[in-house]
């Protein structure tokens, strides 16, 4: 190398490197980026593709999607990493509200979760309606070395209301010497290919279980229409006064545009093979205090009366 | 096409900073092995490039997880706001190829004859430049060096996954996209990517060996 040569990789280094950062400040200046944590089933269904782009438009902003489980995704915006979350699993979003790290939880959406298993199986769709009553099969069976049951194992809102399930029959599955029972670590998606390839049962948001059918020859629906898997959606806001440097009006105007009739209605219009993947609760008082959202009333009020 | 670019730009960009830190600090660290005849010395020798090669082998997801807790909004760096950006990726990647670049450098500096610094020592050459010969002599090590470094970063995933976000259009590079595509089931769209990268790997690997070639037969 002589001394030119270096001086030109330097030169490339320089540009590189500044183009780099150039590019970055020039996102960042342009647009409000909001950070959205989000949980794997509302991105892998596609939902968040088909509302964001829709939403950029009309407001010049740029949606960043970290989509990860429920639990990881409240712990990213509790360290101040993202503007708001879309996740659902009740407790930890309560507890979310509580720590005053999340303001203004409110009722989005909602579907169900179901309970798929291997195809094969003498049982006909619709004759469980008790998910507990399966769970408890699945483990009795599993013990034989009859069945396996695929978790998520990623503290996400479908992890957490299975974990629900087991706590309601006394029974902790999660242990070395159960081999019934796996403890995947991964995204629904993956782990309905897995169920798909081991013929094992596994708990599953519809929409996800809908996207994915036509890959899923292995498996059906086992169980629907428990009460215990409907499966609500909630948005909440990171509080400013803990993290002012986020971007807190652009938050606001994300949720404020998904309980708006306008995103209520575009959820209600997002199909896959003609069937309804998320149906918007937002403004159904009643079913949103159903579905666990006693101030849905007021947190609407509120965000109607924003003006970001 | 996007993700392509933002793939080359992360990782070259990982790699040429790291080439800046780690050639010189690789050549210093193989020099040394010209003086190391004190007992202490040759210890701090062995130990210096015994943590250097042993975070040649660094994983990439614990990379991640370190820069990811550094640059989080509560954390030590978090007034940077560095997270889920590119520079996020690029500073993982840049701790991940240093020690590759340093490591290799220190073989290939250390494989240098030393009579020839010698000689230039004696010819009444200075360190800096007697050291310059040797990094010349040894510059087709130097430059597998930096293969092996943009090789590394560009296959790299678990690292830019925890750092980047994977966000669409912004730090959702050919790995990450594959890891999502294959989360989805598009596994036509993976294998597609994966051709895209491997054929992009085997382009610049092709440029930098013909260098290496070319190089050699000077």
């Amino acid at each position: 190398m002589k001394p030119s040569k270096s001086l030109t990789a330097t030169l490339i280094l320089a540009v590189t490197v500044f183009s780099v950062f150039a590019y970055e400040q020039h996102i960042r200046s342009q647009k409000s980026i909001i950070v959205l944590a989000t949980t794997t089933s509302t991105y892998d269904s596609g939902l968040l593709d088909y509302l964001t782009p829709i939403f950029q438009e009309k407001y010049e902003a740029e949606v960043h999607i970290i989509s990860v489980g429920t639990g990881q995704a409240i712990e990213t915006a509790k360290r101040g990493d993202a503007d708001l979350v879309l996740v659902h699993s009740k407790p930890i979003e309560l507890e979310f509200v509580n720590s005053t790290y999340g303001i203004h939880r409110v009722g989005v959406m909602y579907n169900d979760f179901i309970v798929v298993g291997p195809a094969n199986v003498p049982v006909e769709k619709g004759d469980l309606t008790n998910a507990t009553e399966t769970f408890r099969k699945i483990a009795e069976e599993g013990a034989k070395n009859d069945a396996q049951f695929i978790s998520r194992a990623d503290k996400s809102g479908t992890h957490m209301l299975e974990l629900s399930i087991w706590r309601k029959l006394g029974l902790k599955p999660s242990n070395k010497t159960q081999r019934w029972y796996i403890e995947a670590g991964a995204g629904m998606g993956t782990v309905l290919r897995m169920a798909n390839e081991k013929k094992a049962y596994t708990l599953t948001d519809r929409a996800t279980w809908l996207s994915f059918k036509s890959q899923l020859a292995n498996l059906k629906v086992l169980v629907e229409g428990d009460v215990l898997l409907l499966n609500p959606y909630a948005i909440i806001l990171v509080n400013p006064e803990k993290y002012p440097q986020r971007n807190y009006k652009g938050a606001l105007q994300l949720a404020k545009w998904m309980i708006s009739e306008e995103g209520q209605s575009l959820i209600a219009n997002f199909k896959k093979d003609g069937e309804t993947l998320f149906k918007p609760i937002a403004r159904n008082t009643e079913l949103t205090h159903m579905l666990g959202f006693p101030e849905q009333e007021n947190e609407l009020a509120w965000y109607d009366a924003q003006n970001p | 096409m996007n993700i392509t670019l933002l793939s080359l730009r992360v990782s070259g960009a990982a790699v040429l900073i790291g080439a800046f830190v780690g050639i010189p600090v690789g050549t210093l660290l193989g020099l040394k092995q010209f003086k190391g005849k004190r007992t202490i010395m040759r210890f701090v020798d062995v130990m210096l490039k015994s943590v250097v090669n042993t975070f040649m082998g660094l994983p990439p997801v614990v990379v991640g997880l370190v820069v990811y807790l550094l640059l989080t909004a509560t954390g030590p760096l978090g007034w940077l706001r560095l997270l889920y950006t590119p520079t996020a990726m690029i500073i993982t990647q840049l701790i991940m190829v240093v020690p590759i670049i340093i490591g290799v450098t220190i073989s290939a500096v250390g494989s240098v004859e030393r009579s020839i610094r010698e000689k230039a020592l004696s010819l009444g050459a200075t360190e800096a430049q007697a050291a310059w010969l040797v990094l010349r002599e040894a510059r087709m090590g130097v430059l597998t060096s930096i293969i092996a470094a943009f090789g590394a970063a560009i296959s790299e995933v678990g690292g830019i996954m925890i750092t980047g976000g994977n966000i669409r259009w912004w730090t959702r590079t050919l790995t990450t996209a594959i890891v999502i595509e294959t989360e989805l089931g598009d596994f036509a769209m993976a294998l597609t990517l994966g051709a895209i990268l491997l054929s992009m790997a085997f382009i610049i690997n092709l440029a930098l060996t013909i260098v290496q070639l070319k190089g050699a037969r000077r």
